[in-house]
């Protein structure tokens, strides 16, 4: 049991690190910092010119499925990437899973095609 | 070998497939335009998939042993579909006349219960996450479905950032389990454990039942209800109310049984906690609620505290206990909300609970439906099966040396009756006002005079559930 929580000691002195450092650039941060703000230097700025409007502005919805698409991809293939290097080891069972995880995967990606979630009007 | 294995899973198989063909189906035909179609054609799919999965018997383990097909899982099974199935019919037509019937919604619950389905067979920490992911990710949808109302979106989010956390905190004993076990499976972690937990492993034990107790909306962890109960489509808190409850449990009694099964005076008293404190929360918080909705939540809450009685005993008859509690409490809730759906004044639901004073006069007949399913509902000393439902589980606690437990269920009980006795006051002897629709069409009327009916008639044998429980629970605890 000791020796098993001894391996686990780099690890807490890193969190200790981590920690008092975040801490300490935090506190310095307000302590140590000269503050003297102007209306110019507080306001937004953008690229050089005034700014045209809030920057809390509505997004629309679309960023968000194809984002959302891109990490479900993005998922895909890291699972892939294992698969395929193994894939010579591999009983048929593991490459029929894939398969299934793939129709199943394409399946969602059929329905939001067809409910028109990709297109930009 | 795998052949065997999916043979035993075959009815989620079918189940998920099912799914995933009507949603590819709904897309490419008429989309909204055969939700009704999917509703129906999903409701008897999840029907049939009940009757076979009754038709089983023996225990199939499956998967080296992350999956059990037992007879207390084939128990649950069936009542998470049929009351899916039913929900699923009686919502139709209210869901298509506020123009929200999307296809998507059969779907996304078949996809629930399907998850429900694996929640109830787990036998490893996995296999119990992904279960319950699946499930929760389908009703955070179905809980938004309304996506222009403001209340709905907003009970979606919260439901879903709650959710998230619960789902963290469990994954957290669910990882503190494995790092003081060695395995994920339950059958693995009895034996790791032994009758004595170590302090790391009982962290993991907390951790889960904190998990799971949000997810039965248990208190303190049941915040999040009444305001979804409330934002959520009527329909959707139908189905949020009933078989989602009925998966958590029994999730939580195969954790605990089979999992932290030698260690019971360990997680006994963190049940026995959760259960007071969810019947009083529930029957006094629900006091002063006027909006049916958020009263049924608090009732539900309530209901979850002596479901846990049950659980609490940590017998096998607090199991059966708990499963008869359960479906009595399902088929009462079920009554409920076709009478809940069924309200509304010049075609807009009400859910303010005011609009039933002297409701007796204008429908004298569904008055006394919902008289019965509150008297049962309230379960104080009538000839109801609400009342059976309490005895059972006040019985396990007793048996268990726990009378402090029982005493305490009682009281909670006699509290929480005043919130149901009041509504019938309502109805007999309330002010005269303007009265609600007689709306409602034939199958909320069926559905609630039939849920009426069960409670009453069942009070001769219960239809027989009671060797069949006893069997289920059996099965879960050795």
């Amino acid at each position: 049991m000791q020796d098993f929580l001894r391996e686990y000691l780099p690890i807490l002195i890193f969190l200790g690190l981590a920690i008092a450092l975040g801490g300490i650039l935090i506190i310095a941060a307000a302590v140590i910092a000269v503050r003297n703000p102007d209306p110019e230097k507080v306001s937004a700025y953008e690229c050089g010119f005034n700014a045209f409007d809030d920057a809390r502005m509505k997004f629309d919805v679309r960023f968000y499925l194809v984002s959302i698409l891109f990490i479900i991809f993005d998922l895909e293939v890291a699972f892939l990437f294992p698969w395929a290097v193994a894939f010579g080891d591999m009983s048929m069972t593991a490459f029929w899973s894939m398969m299934v995880f793939l129709t199943v995967l394409t399946a969602g990606f059929a329905y939001e095609w067809k409910k028109g979630a990709l297109e930009w009007q | 070998m795998i052949a065997q294995d999916l043979q035993v899973i075959l009815p989620e198989i079918a189940l998920a497939v099912y799914a995933i063909v009507a949603l590819l189906a709904g897309v490419y035909t008429g989309k909204d335009k055969s939700a009704a179609m999917i509703v129906w054609i999903t409701a008897a799919v999840m029907a049939v998939i009940g009757l076979w999965i009754a038709t089983g018997s023996g225990t199939n383990a499956a998967f080296g042993g992350s999956f059990v097909d037992d007879s207390f899982a084939r128990f649950c099974k069936v009542i998470i579909l049929f009351s899916g199935a039913v929900v699923l019919v009686m919502t139709q037509d209210y869901m298509a006349r506020r123009g929200i019937l999307r296809f998507e919604y059969p779907v996304l619950v078949a996809l629930a219960t399907v998850g429900m389905m694996f929640m109830v067979s787990a036998e490893d920490l996995l296999v119990l996450y992904m279960g319950l992911e699946l499930q929760s990710l389908s009703l955070y949808v179905v809980t938004s479905l309304r996506r222009d109302s403001v209340k709905s979106t907003e009970a979606g989010l919260k439901y879903f950032i709650l959710g998230a956390l619960s789902s963290g905190m469990l994954l957290y004993g669910a990882s503190l389990t494995y790092g003081y076990t060695g395995t994920i499976l339950f059958s693995g972690i009895i034996e790791a454990a032994g009758d004595d937990v170590s302090i790391g492993l009982l962290f993991g034990l907390v951790f889960l039942i904190a998990g799971f107790a949000f997810k039965v909306s248990a208190a303190p962890f049941h915040m999040w209800t009444p305001d979804v109960y409330e934002g959520a489509p009527t329909p959707v808190t139908a189905f949020l109310s009933t078989a989602p409850k009925m998966a958590a449990l029994a999730l939580m009694a195969r954790v605990l049984h089979e999992g932290f099964g030698g260690v019971i005076s360990d997680w006994q008293q963190i049940l026995a906690f959760l259960s007071v404190l969810s019947m009083f929360v529930g029957a006094i918080a629900a006091i002063g609620q006027t909006n049916i909705k958020r009263l049924m939540a608090y009732s539900s809450i309530s209901h979850m505290g002596f479901a846990l009685m049950g659980l609490a005993a940590g017998t096998t008859f607090g199991v059966e206990a708990m499963l008869i509690y359960m479906v009595i409490y399902i088929t009462m809730n079920v009554g409920m909300f076709a009478f809940i759906l069924s309200m509304e004044k010049d075609g807009v639901p009400v859910t303010d609970i005011g609009a039933l004073h002297m409701y007796s006069k204008h429908e004298p007949l569904r008055a006394l439906a919902l008289l019965v399913l509150l008297f049962s509902l309230a379960g104080v000393a009538a000839p109801m099966l609400g009342f059976f439902g309490k005895f059972y589980v006040l019985r396990a606690a007793v048996e268990a040396g726990m009378t402090w437990l029982a005493v305490a269920g009682v009281i909670a009980a006699v509290i929480g009756a005043f919130y149901y006795i009041r509504i019938v006051y309502y109805m007999y002897f309330g002010q005269d006002r303007e009265p609600l629709d007689a709306g409602g069409g034939p199958i909320l009327w069926v559905v609630l005079m039939g849920s009426a009916l069960i409670m009453i008639v069942g009070v001769i044998n219960m239809f027989g559930m009671e060797p069949v429980a006893a069997a289920a629970a059996a099965a879960l605890v050795n």
